[in-house]
C-alpha cells in the first residue's frame, strides 16, 4: 500500500451531508472487477449533464477546484453501502484525504485499506475551513491545506491548525505503507490455536 | 462472580484471536458471505500475493446484487456482467469456495439464503462485502458489513482487524398495532436515530415488542441497522429463533447441544450497554420516506414536512435538497402522494412473510392501471415456496410481474430500474438519490404499504384496508 505521510493540496468543499457512497460511485460502475480506473466515474451522476458533459453547477467542476487532493465535506460522510470502490474513485480521481465532523464507519475503515487518510474535525472546526476555502476561492485561489499524518494535525498558512484523533495502528500502518494481511498472518499460530480451541477441523492439506 | 455481559461481549470474548501490543485487536471469523460485486478484486489479490483461502469451508458464495431476474436460461445480455459472474464462479471454482449459482435452487439475495440454510448460526461472527450484512444478526449473530480489501483479509486469514464497537441497547416496550410490521418499526427508529446516530456501535433490540417479533420480522429489522449508521444489529436468540432453524441444512447435527450453547448467549441481566434508548411498539404508524435518506420519514398519516420548520441548518438544507430531487411540495399530504412504480423485494423484504402480507393485500384486486408493479423473491426457496402456495398466481392476476430471486431494483445493477422521474413505492431500504436509477424517486414502505399503494396508485394507510 502506498504509504501517507504528509500531504499539502489544494481543497475542494462539498458542502453536503449524507454523501453516501451510491453517490461517490453509483452502481452502474460497480460491474469492472479491476480495482483501478473509477475515478473518471466519481460523482457521476452530479458531475455530468444527461448528455455526457461536466454540469457546470457542480462543485468539484469548478475550474478553481481541479487537480485538488483533499475533499471538504459535511457530517456522515460514505454512508450507506460498503462497496470499496468509493474510495477506489475518490482516489483514482486524485483525492488522499477527505475531512468532514463525522464519516460512516465502513467507508472510513476503507480509506484506511487504501492509503487515504479520513480527518475527522469538530463541525465548527469544519466550518471555518469552508469559510477559509470560501474566502480563498472568492479572491481567485484555490485554498491550500496540510495533512500531516506523523503530526496529526491540519493546518493552513494563515493560522489555521488542528490536531486529529486516528487510531495509532492504523496510522502507523499507513505512515509505513504495511499490507494488512502480512501483519495478520504473523500471528498465524494463535489463528491455529483459536481454531483447535474451538474444535475446528485442521486445514485442509495440513498447512498453517 | 464474573461482571454480567451482553451478547455483543459474549461474542467479541469468544472471537478474540490476539490483541497484541499496539496492534487493532484480531476477531475470528466463522462465516464469510461472498458476492459477485465486491469480492473480485479480492481473490485477485490473493492470487497476486500467492496467497490461498485459509478456510473455504467456511465461505459461501451466491451472485445477486448484478443477475437478471427474468429468464434464467437465457443467456446475460450485458457482457461486463456476464463477465463478472462468470469471474465468481471461476474464483469460486479456483478456491474451492461452495458457490450457490445462477440457476442453484438455492441461489438467492446473500442475506436471504444465510439464514434460510442454517449457514447463520447463534453466537457466530460473519462478515460479507456489503452493509446489510447486519440482516444476520437477527439470529443472535454478530454479523456486519466489510469493504473489499477487508474480504481479501478474510478470506486469506479468517480473521479480521477489528476493535471493539460500543454498545447500543434499542429497548422496544409495547407491542405494534395491526397494520403496522417491523419495517414501520425500524423506518420509526431510524427517524428517530437519524441515519448516523448508530455509528461506531452495535445496537441490540430488546424488549418486549422485539421478542414478540418472528424471526423474520427480526431480519427486517437487523437489515437497516446501517441506515441508521450502526455497523451491526443483533437480537438474543431464544425459542423463536432455535424453532426457525432446526432442520435446516447446514445447521449443527447435534442440534439440541447447539441449543444448549446458545441459550447462554443473551445478554445477562444488569450487562451494561454504552447506550440504551427505549421506545414504545404502540407509538408506531405505517411509515412512508419522503427524502433520500431512511430518516427522512413520516407517518402514513402525515405530510410532507417543511424544511423551513427544521432547527438545524444541515437538516434544514438536505431537506431542501430531497424535495426538489423528490419533486415533492412540503405539506403534501403523504396519501395524497400518486406512484408510477413497485418493487415488493430486497433483503429487506422478500421473505415468505413479506410475500404472504402482500398477497393479502392484493387477492381481489388490481394493480392501478398507471402503475407498474414487480415481486421479486429474495431466494429461489422463497420463490417456489410462495409458488406452492399460489401466491404467485395471485401476484400476476392482480398485474404484478413475478420474478427470479435477485437484489433486482433495490440497486438497479441488472436492467430492473426507474426511469428518471418515476415514483416508486419499495419495500428496499435505500431511498438515496438514483439508487433504484438515475432521476428515480424511491418511498420506502413495507410489503402491505406497498402492496396497497400499488392497487390505488397512491400511498393508502394500510390500517384501513378492505381485504378481500
Ligand atoms: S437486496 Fe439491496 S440492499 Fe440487499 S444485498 Fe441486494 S442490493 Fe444490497
Amino acid at each position: 500500500m502506498q504509504p501517507f505521510t504528509t500531504l499539502t493540496g489544494n481543497v475542494a468543499p462539498l458542502d453536503r451531508a449524507n454523501v453516501d457512497t451510491d453517490q461517490i460511485i453509483p452502481k452502474q460502475f460497480l460491474k469492472r472487477i479491476e480495482r483501478t480506473g473509477f475515478g473518471q466515474f466519481l460523482f457521476f451522476d452530479w458531475r455530468f449533464l444527461p448528455d455526457g458533459s461536466p454540469d457546470p453547477a457542480f462543485e468539484l467542476n469548478q475550474p478553481i477546484r481541479q487537480g485538488a487532493s483533499i475533499l471538504l465535506a459535511r457530517r456522515n460522510f460514505g454512508c450507506g453501502s460498503s462497496r470499496e470502490h468509493a474510495p477506489w474513485a475518490l482516489a483514482d480521481y486524485g483525492f488522499r484525504s477527505v475531512i468532514a465532523p463525522t464519516f460512516a464507519d465502513i467507508f472510513f475503515n476503507n480509506c484506511f485499506q487504501n492509503g487515504m487518510v479520513p480527518v475527522k474535525l469538530d463541525e465548527s472546526d469544519v466550518e471555518e475551513l469552508f469559510r477559509r476555502a470560501a474566502a480563498a476561492e472568492a479572491a481567485g485561489q484555490a485554498y491550500r491545506l496540510t495533512v500531516d499524518l506523523q503530526s496529526c494535525l491540519v493546518h493552513d498558512d494563515g493560522g489555521f491548525s488542528r490536531s486529529f484523533p486516528v487510531d495509532s495502528f492504523r496510522r502507523h500502518c499507513l505512515l509505513e505503507g504495511l499490507d494488512n494481511i502480512d501483519l495478520s498472518l504473523k500471528h498465524v499460530d494463535q489463528i491455529t490455536a483459536w481454531e483447535n480451541a474451538h474444535g475446528l477441523a485442521p486445514l485442509q492439506g495440513g498447512a498453517t | 462472580m464474573p461482571a454480567p455481559r451482553t451478547l455483543l461481549d459474549k461474542i467479541w470474548d469468544d472471537h478474540l484471536v490476539c490483541s497484541p501490543d499496539g496492534e487493532q485487536p484480531l476477531i475470528y471469523i466463522d462465516r464469510h458471505l461472498v458476492h459477485e460485486v465486491t469480492s473480485a478484486q479480492a481473490f485477485e489479490g490473493l492470487r497476486v500475493a500467492g496467497r490461498r483461502v485459509r478456510r473455504p469451508e467456511a465461505t459461501f458464495a451466491t451472485p445477486d446484487h448484478n443477475i437478471p431476474t427474468t429468464d434464467r436460461s437465457l443467456p446475460i445480455a450485458d457482457p461486463i456482467s456476464k463477465q463478472q459472474i462468470d469471474t465468481l464462479r471461476a474464483n469460486c471454482r479456483e478456491f474451492g469456495i461452495r458457490l450457490f449459482d445462477l440457476g442453484d435452487a438455492d441461489q438467492g439475495i446473500v442475506h436471504v439464503i444465510g439464514p434460510e440454510l442454517g449457514i447463520t448460526q447463534p453466537g457466530m461472527t460473519i462478515v460479507c462485502g456489503d452493509s446489510h450484512t447486519a440482516t444476520h444478526g437477527a439470529l443472535g449473530a454478530l454479523a456486519f458489513g466489510i469493504g473489499t480489501s477487508e474480504v481479501e483479509h478474510v478470506l486469506a486469514a479468517q480473521t479480521l482487524r477489528q476493535s471493539k464497537p460500543k454498545s447500543f441497547e434499542v429497548r422496544v416496550e409495547g407491542e405494534l398495532y395491526p397494520g403496522v410490521t417491523a419495517k414501520d418499526l425500524v423506518l420509526y427508529i431510524i427517524g428517530r436515530l437519524t441515519t448516523e446516530g448508530g455509528a461506531g456501535y452495535v445496537i441490540e433490540y430488546t424488549g418486549p415488542c422485539i421478542r414478540r417479533l418472528g424471526m423474520e420480522e427480526r431480519m427486517t429489522v437487523c437489515n437497516m441497522s446501517i441506515e441508521a449508521g450502526a455497523r451491526a444489529g443483533m437480537i438474543a436468540p431464544d425459542r423463536i429463533t432455535f424453532d426457525y432453524l432446526r432442520g435446516r441444512d447446514l445447521v449443527p447435527k447435534d442440534f439440541d447441544r447447539a441449543v444448549a450453547r446458545w441459550e447462554t448467549l443473551p445478554s445477562d441481566a444488569g450487562a451494561r450497554y454504552d447506550r440504551s434508548q427505549t421506545f414504545s411498539g404502540g407509538d408506531v404508524v405505517p411509515q412512508v420516506t419522503w427524502g433520500t435518506n431512511p430518516a427522512q420519514v413520516v407517518g402514513v398519516d402525515a405530510s410532507v414536512p417543511d424544511p423551513a420548520s427544521m432547527t438545524d441548518p444541515s437538516d434544514r438544507s438536505s431537506a431542501a435538497r430531497a424535495l426538489e430531487y423528490m419533486g415533492l411540495k412540503a405539506g403534501t399530504p403523504i396519501a395524497a402522494i400518486p406512484i408510477d412504480r413497485v418493487f415488493i423485494g430486497s433483503c429487506t423484504n422478500s421473505r415468505i412473510e413479506d410475500l404472504r402480507a402482500a398477497a393479502g393485500v392484493v387477492r381481489g384486486h388490481q394493480v392501478a392501471s398507471r402503475v407498474r408493479a414487480m415481486v421479486v423473491p429474495g431466494s429461489g426457496r422463497v420463490k417456489r415456496q410462495a409458488e406452492a402456495e399460489g401466491l404467485d398466481r395471485v401476484f400476476t392476476a392482480a398485474g404484478f410481474e413475478w420474478r427470479e430471486a435477485g437484489c433486482s431494483m433495490c440497486l438497479g445493477m441488472n436492467p430492473d430500474t426507474l426511469a428518471p422521474g418515476e415514483r416508486c413505492a419499495s419495500t428496499s431500504n435505500r431511498n438515496f438519490e438514483g439508487r433504484q436509477g438515475k432521476g428515480g424517486r424511491t418511498h420506502l414502505v413495507s410489503p402491505a404499504m406497498a402492496a396497497a399503494a400499488a392497487v390505488t396508485g397512491h400511498f393508502t394507510d394500510i390500517r384501513q384496508w378492505r381485504y378481500h
